[in-house]
């Protein structure tokens, strides 16, 4: 698998300051696939596709994206990567005082000197792609959130990308506008040979559509494999998170440094 | 569409700018003379300028042909040298006199020049030789004092009869 | 010995923290400089924001410059009368706005007004992760987004408090000659004879353009450098005002003393 790699960390650790995120990292996106990144709230999944577009960069460690690092590219070249990347962030992140239209446009307009009428085809042919061709003229306001995931899911398309980051693309959604969104990604994925990354919580419907899995927990990669090994996986901690119970090897209560007597103030046994 | 409407108030927001600038340099402000080719500069000697400042106005039967550019002290002479600088089309004969006035009471001061009957002008760089100083208060209200006082010492005996 | 050490301490931390920011403004300042290309090559975009800082303003600016006018133009005519210069009230009114009231009262009512909009703006859209959005697709944000507010800013100002003086102006007119009864054609001539073009107007104006820019810079690092919640970006809006209302009185002061 490694020797068709488009995306590959190696031992990568990462802080915030002194709180560290994530601890000596290796894993592998293969060109045209549909890789799931899984964890709880707060393990680090984010920040690992902030690695891969650059926006923060490893302590130690290399971010490798089609044999280039990441770390060590120039902001001329960073730019350069981020072009050939779509991002479609957790809320969609679309521009509140442009249109829908206008949205769309926005990396086309940004990156080519294109005549505004190959602009319009270009949209109008995103939007159709969406399944949202007719809503050009409103503003995002006006949009339901499952719509203007899709409007933004267009825009992060609208340059035809290689690489393609999503980050927890079904936050927030009904369950209709989920399988919506869900189909769309596989089916531009399959459509357009984009290597993908998903980062979610999201087990049932992320399982329906990707590649392979790697569950991230404690800044360290937990457990990985394709949809069915994990179905399958004898692990107690897999188990946890695929079946969603409360306690297990992910304990419920955070790990407080005062024992609770102790933070009730009173001091007999442990003065 | 919505586009050209912001150009449209963009534009109109420049005019108005535009029209407001030109408003306070034509009609707040004084446009003086510019230097260069359309003013000429004269020169005039005075005993005591009082209150004179620099850019004071220098007028003509009340009319401002010029302000005053330059106030210094001629050391050979100890008298003040003031440097006018005119506007072109205000042309004086040789013989004109310069005095320093003040505007009512406690007003400005400024120099008041008086057309003499010379058919020849002075030419830039030329001196007003006929000057007459400021009024300075103190000494018009020492000189009214004095001529009061004695006034009064002739008065006074004549009244207790 | 803590209760006397914790107040110091915390004043130590404070100053140590606005010089941080001090120096990060600066930072962001010429950034904004560097990235200011695209703000010129593209001027479509400064214009949208001309708009929405200057147009949009108009308003304000219009009624406060009349009734601060006919203020001038009341109180001053009470004070000049008092010493029986009544006629001198065109050279007050005007001398006092393009001095002093135009640039600095403009410059407050900027800021208030388009300042704190532009910092509530840019700051939800850091809160939205629309900056970062912009950012991935490649896009400089300061460049896109800050720069053609800044410049926006820089233009619309010196108009502003130009419109602002006119219509001090036509107050002050208002109450000295249609109200009170002066004379016309005394108000115009005091204000004519008195006020000097590059001295007075240039100058006023040249206040203005430094205000523009120390506000609108500080409205957009502000913008910026919010914490991106819903609490950070209502802070980091009244600290526009507050930071601009200073910045602007103590400019006032260092440009007063250099230029008069």
């Amino acid at each position: 698998m490694s020797s068709d790699s488009f995306i590959e960390l190696k031992n990568v650790s990462f802080a915030y300051g002194d709180r560290p995120i994530l601890q000596d990292i290796s894993l592998t996106i293969p060109r045209g696939k549909l890789v799931a990144i899984m964890g709880g709230s707060g393990s680090g999944k984010t920040t690992l596709l902030r690695l891969i577009s650059g926006q923060v960069l490893a302590q130690k460690g290399q971010v490798l994206v089609d044999g280039q690092d990441v770390g060590r590219m120039s902001s001329r070249d960073l730019y350069q990567h981020r072009r050939r990347m779509g991002m479609l962030f957790q809320f969609g992140a679309l521009f509140t005082d442009l249109s829908v239209f206008d949205n769309v446009a926005f990396p086309i307009r940004e990156h080519t000197r294109l005549p505004e009428s190959m602009i319009r085809d270009l949209v109008l042919m995103k939007l159709n792609a969406v399944g949202l061709r007719g809503t050009e003229a409103l503003m995002p306001a006006e949009l339901s959130g499952g719509m203007a995931r899709r409007i933004a899911l267009a825009r992060a398309i609208a340059l035809d990308p290689q690489i393609m980051l999503y980050d927890e693309p079904f936050t927030g959604l009904d369950p209709i506008s989920l399988g919506t969104i869900a189909l769309l990604i596989k089916k531009l994925n399959d459509a357009l040979g984009t290597s993908a990354v998903m980062v979610t919580h999201d087990v049932h419907k992320s399982l329906e559509i990707v590649d392979h899995v790697y569950f991230v927990a404690g800044g360290k990669i937990a457990a990985e494999g394709t949809p069915d090994e994990v179905r399958h996986s004898s692990s107690p901690w897999v188990q946890q998170f695929v079946q969603g119970e409360a306690d297990g090897p992910v304990h419920f209560a955070y790990p407080a440094t005062q024992g609770l007597a102790e933070a009730f103030g009173i001091k007999g046994e442990t003065a | 569409m919505k586009r050209s409407t912001i150009d449209l108030w963009v534009g109109l927001f420049v005019a108005i700018g535009i029209a407001a600038v030109t408003f306070l340099s034509l009609k707040v402000a004084n446009l003086t003379p510019q230097s260069g080719s359309d003013t000429y500069t004269l020169t005039a000697d005075f005993d005591n300028i009082g209150g004179l400042k620099v850019k004071a106005p220098v007028k003509s039967s009340g009319v401002v042909v010029g302000r005053v550019t330059k106030i210094e002290l001629d050391t050979k002479r100890y008298v003040a040298r003031a440097t006018l600088t005119l506007d072109k089309q205000y042309q004086f004969s040789r013989d004109t006199s310069a005095e320093i006035l003040t505007a009512g009471l406690l007003g400005e001061q400024y120099i008041g020049l008086v057309q003499g009957g010379d058919p020849d002008n002075l030419a830039s760089g030329d001196s007003i030789s006929l000057t007459s100083s400021a009024l300075v208060l103190e000494q018009l209200i020492g000189k009214f004092m004095t001529s009061f006082a004695e006034k009064g010492s002739q008065d006074a005996p004549a009244k207790t009869e | 010995m803590n209760a006397l050490l914790n107040p110091i301490r915390r004043l130590g931390a404070l100053s140590i923290n606005a010089i941080w920011r001090l120096g990060f403004i600066s930072r962001f300042f010429v950034a904004i400089l560097l990235n200011s290309g695209q703000s010129l090559l593209r001027f479509r975009l400064t214009i949208r924001e001309v708009y929405f800082a200057g147009v949009l303003s108009l308003i304000i600016i219009i009624v406060s410059g009349l009734f601060v006018g006919m203020v001038l133009g009341l109180q001053g005519y009470n004070t000049l009368a008092r010493f029986g210069s009544a006629d001198a009230l065109g050279a007050l009114v005007a001398l006092s706005l393009l001095r002093e009231l135009g640039p600095v009262l403009a410059a407050l009512l900027f800021a208030s007004r388009s300042g704190s909009a532009m910092t509530a703006e840019i700051g939800l859209m850091k809160a939205t992760e629309q900056l970062e959005a912009m950012s991935v697709m490649a896009v400089n944000p300061i460049a896109r987004v800050v720069a053609p507010r800044f410049w926006a800013g820089v233009i619309s100002m010196p108009i502003l408090a130009a419109l602002f003086n006119v219509m001090g102006i036509l107050g002050g007119y208002l109450v000295g000659v249609e109200m009170i009864g002066l004379d016309a054609g005394t108000f115009w001539s005091q204000m004519q004879n008195n006020v000097d073009l590059h001295y007075d107007v240039v100058n006023g104006l040249i206040k203005s353009l430094f205000f523009g820019m120390a506000v609108t810079l500080v409205a957009v690092f502000e913008g910026y450098d919010a914490t991106p919640t819903a609490a950070g970006v209502s802070s980091a809006t009244t600290r526009t005002v507050v930071t601009s209302a200073l910045v602007i009185l103590a400019l006032d002061f260092v440009l007063t003393a250099f230029m008069f």
